[in-house]
């Protein structure tokens, strides 16, 4: 009993930790309450989607922002940076969120260096809260494996 | 009568995998097809004039349709919709991750029955099951007047539903 404790208390501190420093916002916990009996791995599917759509995208952002200034598909940036701000405003991942809502001013002005600027930060954004998630989806399975449950925060 | 028993069938559109995901467990109804394009849709609903139709339009309860797609944005699938003889009566939803007045009055005008900002929460949902169970004796343009709402004044409740309160 003391182990279950241990970890729920322990994914409990650390679930609040993401919620106080804003990596996750209200909508992860939406998400959350999706997850039941019926469906007890739906937190981890719909993250386990938006991690390969999002590498995906980093991708091709990656590949558009390479060429010389006059050759930018600026709409092709548009179209990939509107998505991700989409998937990841649907599960809660509000930081990563926020640079794609600073990363339309640079593409709508035509700044390649500024679209740069924040390629590299919404790559950094997103493995920060992709490497958090994998941590909080291992506390689960430690809690599960101890014979505990998650404990459900509100 | 509403038929509760009835299977409900939902036909969502969106180009987001991520979004089609939430969705279809946001619904939690046993009948669900998601599509990710408005042409997808109109295929499936038998309204491109090519294929004969994959499915009777009559079991389709409801749609719900990303905005913003490319190729055909929701707005446009809205309108075929709505000016087809066959499918205008099935109730149409909006969903947009950009909360724009004029963007919300002219789907309300072209007939949507509601707009929710995304992201979609269950509190949004909870109310899509009225539109498929009610029967469509309402006048449409009366539902639409009562649902517009400033959306500023409410963040807790991002699609259009009652006035909020003014007190918290």
């Amino acid at each position: 009993m003391d182990i279950v404790n241990q970890l729920q208390r322990q994914y409990v501190d650390f679930l609040s930790s993401l919620y106080r420093e804003g990596l996750l916002d209200d909508q992860f916990l939406q998400i959350q309450k999706l997850q039941d009996e019926s469906n007890p791995d739906f937190v981890n599917e719909v993250v386990t989607l938006f991690f390969e759509d999002s590498e995906k995208l980093l991708h091709n952002l990656a590949i558009a922002l390479s060429v010389d200034q006059q050759h930018v598909d600026y709409q092709k940036v548009d179209a990939c940076v509107h998505q991700f701000k989409g998937s990841s405003s649907s599960i809660g991942a509000q930081r990563v969120r926020n640079i794609c809502v600073s990363f339309r001013t640079c593409y709508d002005a035509k700044n390649l260096e500024g679209c740069l600027r924040c390629l590299q930060q919404v790559k950094d954004e997103y493995y920060l809260v992709k490497n958090k998630l994998q941590t909080l989806f291992r506390l689960e399975q430690q809690i599960v494996a101890a014979g505990g449950a998650i404990p459900i925060m509100g | 009568m509403p038929q509760t028993k009835e299977l409900l069938h939902v036909l969502a559109v969106d180009d987001s995998l991520v979004d089609r995901k939430v969705i279809e467990r946001l619904l939690k109804i046993s009948s669900f097809t998601a599509v990710e394009s408005g042409s997808s849709a109109l295929q499936y609903l038998g309204l491109d004039g090519e294929k004969s139709s994959s499915v009777e339009f009559d079991r389709v309860n409801l749609i719900i349709t990303d905005y913003s797609m490319p190729g055909m944005s929701g707005y446009q699938l809205l309108k075929k919709l709505k000016t087809s003889s066959a499918l205008r009566k099935i109730p149409v939803v909006i969903m947009s991750s950009e909360n724009i007045m004029s963007r919300i009055d002219r789907c309300l005008e072209q007939g949507a029955e509601d707009f929710l900002v995304k992201p979609v929460k269950l509190s949004d949902v909870e109310r899509l099951k009225d539109y498929m169970l009610k029967g469509q004796g309402e006048d449409d343009k009366v539902k639409a007047a009562y649902k517009r709402k400033l959306q500023e004044d409410d963040p807790s409740s991002q699609s259009l539903s009652k006035r909020p309160p003014l007190v918290n």
